[in-house]
């Protein structure tokens, strides 16, 4: 009985797949298999410099450690901790992303030593004066957006689909985003992000891809660019290290005092 | 000039000791870590001090280094000791052991030994319950810099929630403004005669116990305090000249207190509550409690634009002995969140049984990756002769600090 079920729903998928009939259901279907090639890491650890410039050229770097945990039948846990600006060193930020609704967000404030619920309703708002939001950082589910095909082509020489996702939730800064993704890694190698009124707010773009644990993609460099403010922010990516045991307990309040 | 006081140097060295005494590091992993801050600040006061022996004006610096170590473990060494040196206010030239602790980390659960500082509460304005640490009041009369702790703390971490035991063995005095200080009382209070209830003095064990944990959009927490009160209760006295003091007595108290926070989509909602005995011959409830809510991205741009609404409320009413007996607070924060992080909070505090009222900005802009510039406007207003800061009617201040972070 149970072979017939696998096979059947096997079947179903398959069918699903090869004959996804509107763009819409092809977009989900990208989107679903992009997804099931970034489960099962469990955690990982990385550091990220944060260089933001502004329209006059003037730069300022931020450093932040990060550790994810991937959540079964949810969005992830993470934490990330700021180790420059000298001023805010140890202030640290606990994110639980949920795959529909608002994540939970508490943030951590050494001098004080106070940590404050936050609310994260209104995910539009810049991360650390960057130009990304804290719904380009927080972790990315199926279900926060729906999904529309609208072509494939080619991007740097990878052939790619080109696919658009609306965000379900009604506090996104964005109307659409439009996203490149090259059909052989699922790498993400840019994406245009729409603002409210949708014109064009940002271009992010993604390079030196590295594979981890002979399955996934992250990029090293994420450059944002800001076409209305003319400011620009580039993540760089360093010392990513997986599987490293970590637990729940490690993504709490209490944790998130401790955490350095 | 002593700035720091012998029965001090006395309590600070026995931890010192002890600390590392019972605790040889084992093999280490991470490098030993430096870092902290150094500050020059200068305070400005627009109306000529009413007291004897007070300036319009002082400079201070101030350093707090911080040294970190982590073992291979997971487990931590912290030290981090203060000074500042002062030039209005002999008081506020000290030196204090923020934290000196060591972190075990078990799976289960964490022992922390030593000096430390613990935060408890919610709300922006009042920090009602926050009990554990002693306010370093020649600081700043905000209550939020606060003396180091001795003490050995376990916390528990259940999937029912976090409990946290902690034992004091030492208990800190608050630090006064000098004779020469602003923002004091008219009857200098001499802290070398302070009393207490207890027959064992700062020696008395003070006990307290923490259970918090987080339902959902709901963090809730509620603690139960044993010991030294922290908020001492001035009496009257003369000195040996016969001038007129005040002389700090520290009762020994009961507080039971719940704090919550709640966020329903862009708005936070807080409470922080207590009921206490033991202090003075009247048992009271206390309470405070509002809300936040930030618009985000505001005119298109990407600036955050916060408001705050808190009310504080005493049973004791005009007995009280906070200035926030009956008081509703009106804050608004603006974070530029550019590359400078700049930040302004404005508040206003107004009494709702007086015409009293308390209005303060803070303002901060970072330059470089290490300079920090702080400026803050407190201001007192209307005071009424009955009203507990009526001897800081004419100490409105304007403190400008740069701190150099490393």
């Amino acid at each position: 009985m149970k072979i017939f079920i696998t096979l059947f729903t096997s079947i179903l998928l398959f069918s699903g797949l090869a004959f996804a009939e509107t763009p819409e259901d092809k977009g989900l279907a990208i989107a679903k298999e992009d997804d099931r090639r970034d489960n099962g890491f469990q955690d990982f650890t990385a550091n990220m410099v944060m260089l933001l410039k502004n329209r006059q050229g003037e730069e300022s770097v931020r450093h932040i450690r990060n550790k994810t945990l991937e959540v079964e039948g949810d969005g992830d846990k993470s934490i990330s901790i700021f180790d420059r600006p000298r001023d805010i060193k140890g202030t640290a930020l606990l994110n639980f992303t949920h795959k529909t609704g608002t994540d939970d967000q508490w943030l951590y404030l050494p001098a004080l030593k106070r940590v404050k619920r936050i609310s994260s309703a209104n995910k539009s708002g810049s991360f650390m004066g960057s130009e990304f939001a804290y719904e380009d950082v927080t972790s990315q589910e199926v279900e926060k957006y729906s999904y529309k095909w609208i072509r494939d082509e080619d991007h740097e020489g990878e052939k790619c689909f080109v696919f658009e996702r609306y965000p379900v939730y009604k506090n996104s800064g964005y109307t659409r985003q439009v996203v490149w993704l090259d059909q052989k890694e699922y790498k993400i190698l840019k994406i245009e992000f729409y603002d409210r009124k949708n014109a064009p707010l940002k271009t992010l773009k993604q390079s030196k891809f590295k594979q981890y644990l002979d399955k996934y993609w992250y990029p090293e460099e994420m450059h944002m660019k800001n076409h209305q403010t003319g400011k620009s922010t580039l993540l760089t990516w360093t010392k990513y290290k997986f599987k490293n045991g970590l637990k729940d307990k490690d993504f709490n309040k209490n944790s998130l005092k401790r955490a350095r | 000039m002593p700035f720091v006081k012998p029965y001090r140097v006395g309590w600070i060295l026995l931890f010192v000791l002890a600390v590392l005494a019972l605790f040889r590091p084992p093999v280490k992993v991470f490098a030993h870590e430096i870092s902290g801050f150094v500050t020059g600040e200068v305070r400005l006061f627009q109306n000529e001090a009413l007291f004897p022996g007070q300036s319009n004006q002082s400079a201070s610096f101030a350093l707090q280094p911080e040294y970190y170590h982590e073992f291979e473990s997971g487990s931590s060494f912290t030290f981090v000791p203060f000074l500042r040196v002062d030039s209005g206010d002999q008081e506020r030239t000290h030196f204090d052991i923020r934290e000196l602790t060591y972190l075990w980390l078990q799976e289960d659960y964490e022992l922390r030994v030593g000096v430390r500082k613990v935060f408890w509460g919610t709300t922006e304005v009042l920090h009602l319950i926050d009990i554990i640490n002693q306010n370093d009041q020649v600081e700043n009369i905000d209550t939020e810099d606060k003396l180091g702790q001795p003490m050995i703390n376990v916390s528990f971490f259940r999937d029912w929630g976090t409990l946290d035991i902690f034992m004091m063995p030492f208990f800190r005095e608050r630090t006064f403004q000098g004779v020469g200080g602003r923002l004091r009382s008219a009857t200098p209070i001499d802290d070398d005669r302070v009393q207490y209830e207890s027959a064992a003095e700062e020696w008395h064990s003070d006990w307290a116990m923490r259970y918090s944990h987080t339902f959902g959009d709901l963090d809730i927490g509620l603690s139960q305090f044993i010991g030294t009160n922290r908020e001492p209760t001035l009496l009257n006295g003369t000195d040996s000249s016969g001038n007129a003091i005040k002389i700090p007595r520290y009762d020994q108290i009961k507080q039971t207190s719940v704090d919550a926070s709640y966020v329903v989509g862009e708005w936070l909602w807080k409470l922080e509550s207590l009921y206490r005995t033991g202090q003075g011959n009247e048992n009271y409830f206390a309470w405070t409690g509002g809300f936040e809510y930030t618009f985000t991205r505001i005119f298109n741009s990407a600036i955050d634009f916060g408001v705050i609404g808190e009310w504080m409320f005493d049973t004791r009413e005009e007995r009280a002995t906070t200035a926030f007996e009956n008081d509703i607070a009106t804050g608004l924060r603006l974070a530029i969140n550019d590359a400078a992080s700049t930040e302004a909070l404005l508040g206003w505090v107004q009494d709702l049984d007086t015409s009293a009222r308390f209005l303060f900005l803070e303002a901060s802009r970072r330059f470089g990756d290490n300079w920090l510039l702080t400026a803050e406007l407190r201001a007192f207003l209307n005071q009424p002769m009955e009203d507990l800061l009526f001897d800081l009617r004419d100490d409105e201040i304007m403190q400008i600090e740069l701190a150099y972070y490393f």
